[in-house]
């Protein structure tokens, strides 16, 4: 008579996991926080949008309030190596040649600045990952949409950016405000200028997708297309959507300045970075930092959010991450 | 490779018509009119006859078909003329410009050389220092070298040029004397010493414009000859005793260079439009700071030229990059 043992044979034992099962987006996070320059970056980014919402509500001085008498201050740390500087702790960024505060400024233009960039950014996703995902989902509309692709990269950007400011002006300005005018038209025309790259990546990504096992087991069980677009493949496109989110960002920022610097952006009484930059040019041999601190600003923003995508790409790329 | 260079050039000619058009019905809805500036004592009729005189007094379709003989009939008839001294285009209207009241090419044609040397020679220095930095940095992967490289192309990369422009010109020209802060175009190089002035005015506007063409074409460089350093060919190339230049210059990068070329040829007209803020922070009159001033002066025949042109570069290289591809890489079939 053999013994019967209790215990079944060993490898066909059920293992306990070692350990918990870890999510997605732990294994992302885990693989972002080796990347300094993204943490650098991200934490910089979070810091200047929270100044820029914040800051108005701490530093209460309006930045509008002309003090004629206290005009051309310089700022504060001026004093450390010219000891005749006109400087005081009011205005410690200085003030401007009509006396309004450095510092108000700065934060009221980054207000602007950033809103731009994510208003813009996040417009020209929505029609970049739209135009994507409906090219390359439906056959039919492929071929039109990439060729209304291919036609929208081949206009000229920046000449075609300034007629449009220039040309819709005053109607938007009549209509919603000078500054809510000028708001809504530099954002929408970065947003239609700027879908592009996204709508392309989105499409090549979602070719890809439809034809996996996942898709085909949704369809077969009758789930209709926008649910199938909605569940299976938005999620699995996110992480180029989120790449190409920080550089849109970037470029958003950029472009507003610059329209701002040609002096076709926001009205002149209503500071944002780019244009801070232009009204300080023609006196900066006498007043340098009122260039260098809006310029600092926008690029210093810039370079953390270009950090942060390329921490992104690599977090988000599955092949890269865990290495 | 012909039969898709053949259809490509065939598919850009609707591509550049459409965006001809879209630029042009953009331009028809603007507020400005070109008879604002004339005193108000010249009588309505004379002035409806001046405005017909500009060809305002048609339908819009119309105007933009006048504007497409004028640019792609009489203009290269006013080429040939100039060629050959032949008569093709004797008294045939031209595109005209508002401001000036010259034609439109003529204007285009002087500026040009300013936008060429300062634009041309920027965008040649800066892939002459690009792509060294970016073969050694892929070489020496994470080495400092490659660190504080990724590091400065990730910064100009970010700075965009209506700042450093300003801070060169505060550093270089302000505190330390060495360059002028304006681009004089009247200037003309006869000797050395006028050749001597000519290179001094022109180093400021050219580091600008190659800060941002070496910040993007290194980063290419490295990715690419970081693509092809894990090859096997370089493993094969180095196991039959070729030597560490050998494999490095002549195997990797020639394989290398295939993506980066096309970006260099994808990256001209953008430095065109890039050049605008340049050109307007160092007052090169190029061809940006023509359609700048003609967009506020409302010189629609202007902008509309220089935006097709624009337009034209960029079907032109997107059209060049393509081909360029498919004709330095083997592998690549378009058919």
């Amino acid at each position: 008579m053999t013994e019967t043992t209790d215990a079944p044979i060993e490898a066909l034992q059920d293992k306990e996991p070692l350990k918990p099962p870890r999510s997605q987006w732990r294994d992302v996070w885990d693989q972002l926080r080796k990347h300094k320059g993204a943490l650098l970056g991200g934490f910089f980014l979070i810091f200047i949008t929270l100044a820029v919402l914040i800051g108005p509500y701490v530093w209460t001085l309006d930045p509008q309030k002309l003090d004629i008498r206290n005009k051309d201050m310089r700022p504060i740390y001026t004093a450390l190596w010219d000891s005749d500087a006109k400087v005081r702790w009011a205005n410690p960024l200085g003030t401007d040649n009509l006396g309004r505060d450095g510092l108000a400024n700065i934060l009221a233009g980054g207000r602007a600045s950033m809103a731009v960039g994510w208003a813009a950014m996040v417009l020209s996703l929505l029609i970049g990952t739209g135009v994507g995902v409906v090219s390359g989902f439906f056959k039919r509309l492929d071929g039109p949409l990439m060729r209304l692709t291919d036609l929208f990269l081949s206009l000229p950007i920046l000449p075609l950016l300034l007629v449009a400011v220039t040309l819709f002006r005053q109607p938007l300005r009549a209509n919603f405000g000078p500054e809510g005018g000028m708001f809504i038209l530099i954002v929408t025309v970065i947003g239609i200028t700027s879908w592009m790259p996204t709508a392309r990546i989105v499409r090549g990504d979602i070719l890809a997708l439809k034809e996996r096992e996942f898709v085909l087991a949704a369809r077969s069980i009758g789930t209709t297309p926008r649910l199938i677009i909605l569940r299976h493949l938005l999620p699995n496109v996110l992480s180029p959507i989120m790449v190409s989110a920080t550089l849109g960002l970037a470029t958003a920022i950029i472009t507003e300045s610059a329209l701002s610097f040609l002096g076709v952006g926001f009205p002149s009484d209503f500071p944002t970075w780019g244009k801070m930059l232009a009204d300080a040019v023609p006196r900066m041999e006498q007043f340098p930092e009122r260039v260098i601190l809006p310029g600092i600003a926008i690029s210093l923003t810039v370079l953390g959010v270009n950090y942060l995508g390329d921490g992104l790409r690599d977090a988000l790329d599955p092949r890269i991450r865990g290495r | 490779m012909l039969t898709f260079t053949i259809r490509r050039l065939a598919l850009s000619i609707p591509t550049l018509l459409f965006i001809s058009f879209a630029i042009f019905m953009l331009l028809q809805l603007a507020p400005g009119d070109p008879m604002a500036q004339v005193p108000l004592t010249v009588p309505p009729e004379v002035k409806q006859k001046m405005r017909e005189a500009l060809g305002l007094g048609e339908p819009p379709l119309i105007q933009f078909w006048k504007w497409l003989v004028q640019m792609f009939w009489i203009e290269p008839q006013v080429f040939i003329d100039y060629m050959f001294g032949t008569s093709f285009a004797e008294g045939k209207l031209r595109v005209i410009s508002w401001q000036t009241r010259s034609p439109v090419m003529d204007i285009i044609v002087q500026r040009i050389p300013q936008t060429l040397w300062v634009v041309g020679m920027s965008y040649v220095v800066g892939i002459l220092i690009a792509i060294p930095i970016g073969i050694y940095s892929a070489y020496r992967q994470y080495s400092i070298f490659d660190q504080s490289g990724t590091f400065i192309t990730m910064i100009g990369f970010s700075i965009p040029p209506f700042f450093t422009g300003p801070l060169l010109i505060v550093i270089f020209s302000v505190q330390l004397g060495w360059f002028p802060s304006i681009y004089d175009t009247t200037h003309v190089v006869t000797d050395w010493s006028s050749f001597k002035v000519q290179l001094n005015q022109m180093i400021l506007p050219v580091m600008v414009l190659a800060l941002q063409t070496t910040a993007q074409i290194s980063r290419y460089m490295r990715a690419a000859m970081l693509d092809n350093l894990n090859q096997d060919y370089v493993r094969t190339a180095r196991a039959k005793g070729l030597s560490e230049a050998v494999v490095v210059m002549v195997h990797v990068l020639r394989n290398s260079m295939i993506p980066v070329i096309t970006v260099i040829a994808l990256g001209i007209p953008a430095i065109f439009g890039g050049a605008i803020i340049t050109e307007n922070v160092f007052k090169v009159n190029g061809i940006g700071q023509l359609l700048i001033t003609a967009l506020f002066a409302n010189d629609l025949p202007m902008v509309m030229t220089v935006s097709f042109i624009f337009a034209f570069l960029i079907v032109t290289f997107n059209l060049i990059a393509d081909v360029l591809y498919g004709v330095l890489d083997p592998r690549i079939r378009y058919d």
